[in-house]
């Protein structure tokens, strides 16, 4: 596929005078596995409703497999596959019946229903429970059935809004394994949002949001290497002070975040006995880290994302209501 | 079929599949692509009928709903037609208070399953199974009418069981008692359901909308004349029977059924009077339509706002 799959520009929504996504672009290509990594209230859901066509956008422009999500919505539909974060199955079905449903509603061709079923649901090892009532099944199971449903009607991008929150790690696990399964069977753009920073590593590339924009945007491996520095982290008996030592002793700029002093340095190892040697405050603990997604966050917003999660609490709690209150349905 | 093909089979997958997936076949089986076709009348048609069906499965599963929404009519019709037999004996010119109050009892029955028809879109959006749909590559209008088409099948069959009893009630059968009653019955139930799918719209929670629909239906429902003749009411109440729309759909039922009794002309007179408008008798086809237009009408309002969310 050559053409882009998602390309997207300037993208803007705001929910009353709460902007909760401040002018977002970039292109994602065919057959790629792009991430969205940011905090809850980051924007990515809302980003992610524009891109499916259940959302319009303030303003800005969004094409999805060659189509504009505004102008051409049908269309935009009839080419994505949708795993949304709340259940959206009836659990008074059989999964089959389930499955069939979407079939019907996508206009998938009589024929094909039945192989292509028993494809997807092979897939996610829910074939031989394909008879079963949804609402006898487990939250795993629920959504592996989401994933094969997505998939029925063959899109061309598949929307996965944090597939794996509140899963347990095996499920966790094989979802990736069905991700990456899909990558090499078909001709498949897979854009995921996610805020575990060790899934996001499984993406070609990964958009990092943050209060609504988009902070950095690279392969995992290129995101890490720009921040470079390794990763320390110490407790102290006085952070103030800490901070303040450390700026006057070394240059080196520090945060507190969750109860701790961090900050980002060259050649950690080697910087560690210089820390103890010449610092005056008591250090009472120390860890060293190599970079990770973690530290692309940081490095990006200041902040450790369960602090950004916590801060953009009250922002989300605004939005969410306004939302309430200004949508009827 | 042997035993020898399935540890090579499940050593060469990191997941084993159960056995017996396919016979020599790979454990993952070959890509089936299939391609969406850009949107048309069939797939439209297609929806509605998938939308429809789909509350057909659900009733059938519901074997409860069935049950528990007989147990008013049923009240009706043999408690409190048997209950209030004694003072009404001498008014009905011999005809049981049961048998008068039946054609009411089969309109009522079908207005409740109706609303809880229309209250499982009110369900759906709860349990997210209406954003399924809604994203579908389909006109949300085909959604609202496959819904209210199955409400109104699903009503129409819980009618049926009534229907049934009309022995019970010293109903004779006959074909076209059958078919003019259960026609009498899809139709109201399609309005209804309509209704239900328009105030649904609107009222995104169950309880205010059970309450919505309770506090509108119930009212409609006493006020219609389905347990009372509507011929000499008093004047404020005659005037809302008018303008009440399942007056309409209990005339034509009362109608029918008195039709296919002897009685005498008499009773007839007294029990099932003729509906007017400032003295002007409304035919039964008129009422019959008047109720099949409300329906259209609410159905189009339904698709209306249901376009107008995002």
């Amino acid at each position: 596929m050559p053409n882009p799959a998602i390309s997207v520009k300037d993208l803007r929504k705001s929910f009353g005078d709460f902007e909760a996504v401040k002018g977002v672009g970039f292109e994602v290509d065919g057959g790629e596995v792009f991430g969205f990594l940011g905090p809850n209230g980051a924007g990515k859901t809302t980003t992610i409703n524009m891109l499916c066509t259940l959302t319009k956008p303030t303003s800005g422009q969004a094409e999805v497999a060659g189509y504009d999500v505004v102008a051409a919505k049908d269309d935009v539909r009839r080419h994505i596959g949708l795993v949304f974060q709340d259940p959206t199955l009836d659990g008074y079905l059989s999964a089959e019946q389930n499955l069939r449903l979407h079939a019907e509603l996508y206009g998938v061709e009589k024929h094909l229903v039945k192989p292509r079923m028993e494809q997807v649901l092979k897939m996610v090892g829910l074939w031989e429970r394909r008879g079963s009532q949804v609402l006898t099944y487990s939250g795993g199971m629920r959504r592996r059935l989401e994933i094969a449903r997505g998939l029925m009607h063959s899109p061309r991008v598949l929307f996965l809004d944090e597939p794996t929150i509140g899963l347990d790690p095996q499920t966790r696990s094989s979802i990736w394994g069905y991700i990456r399964q899909l990558q090499q069977q078909e001709e498949i753009t897979i854009f995921m949002t996610t805020h575990y920073m060790d899934e996001a590593e499984f993406c070609g590339r990964i958009a990092i949001m943050d209060g609504g924009e988009i902070v950095a945007l690279d392969t995992p491996a290129a995101l890490k290497e720009a921040v470079g520095a390794d990763r320390l982290r110490i407790e102290t008996a006085d952070d103030e002070r800490a901070i303040g030592e450390l700026g006057e002793r070394f240059g080196l700029e520090a945060t507190v975040s969750e109860g701790a002093v961090s900050f980002a340095v060259a050649d950690g190892e080697e910087f560690v006995p210089r820390l103890f040697a010449e610092m005056n405050v008591p250090i009472k603990a120390v860890s060293l880290s190599r970079p990770t997604l973690d530290d692309v966050f940081m490095s990006h917003t200041g902040s450790t994302i369960r602090d950004a999660e916590e801060s953009s609490a009250k922002n989300r709690n605004r939005a969410a209501l306004q939302a309430m209150g200004g949508a009827r349905r | 079929m042997s035993e020898r093909p399935e540890p090579r089979a499940m050593a060469s997958t990191t997941e084993p599949l159960p056995a017996g997936a396919g016979a020599p076949a790979p454990a993952s089986p070959p890509t089936v692509e299939v391609r969406v076709p850009p949107r048309s009348w069939r797939s439209e048609v297609r929806a509605v009928k998938i939308v429809w069906h789909r509350e057909l499965i659900r009733f059938q599963k519901d074997r409860m709903r069935i049950v528990t929404s007989l147990v008013q009519p049923l009240l009706f019709l043999f408690v409190l037609g048997a209950g209030l037999q004694q003072l009404s004996a001498a008014s009905t010119h011999g005809v049981e208070l049961k048998t008068f109050i039946y054609p009411g009892v089969l309109c009522i029955s079908v207005m409740f399953t109706a609303m809880f028809s229309a209250a499982s879109i009110v369900w759906d959006r709860e349990f997210g199974f209406l954003r399924e749909m809604m994203v579908a590559p389909v006109r949300r209008s085909s959604i609202v009418v496959g819904k209210v088409l199955g409400g109104a099948t699903v009503a129409s069959f819980q009618g049926l069981i009534l229907l049934a009893l009309a022995w019970a009630v010293h109903v004779p059968y006959s074909l076209t008692l059958v078919v003019g009653v259960f026609a009498l019955q899809l139709l109201l139930a399609f309005s209804i359901t309509a209704f239900g799918v328009m105030i649904a719209a609107r009222i995104t929670q169950i309880q205010s909308f059970m309450g919505v629909m309770q506090m509108i239906v119930t009212p409609m429902f006493f006020i219609s004349g389905a347990l009372f003749p509507s011929g000499d009411l008093p004047n404020w109440l005659a005037v809302l029977n008018r303008l009440d729309p399942i007056t309409y759909a209990v005339t034509p039922m009362r109608t029918l059924i008195f039709n296919h009794l002897d009685i005498s002309a008499e009773a007839n007179k007294v029990l099932n009077p003729p509906i007017t408008w400032f003295g002007w008798e409304v035919p039964i086809a008129l009422q019959i339509f008047t109720v099949f237009a409300l329906g259209m009408i609410m159905l189009g309002i339904a698709i209306v706002e249901f376009n107008a969310g995002d």
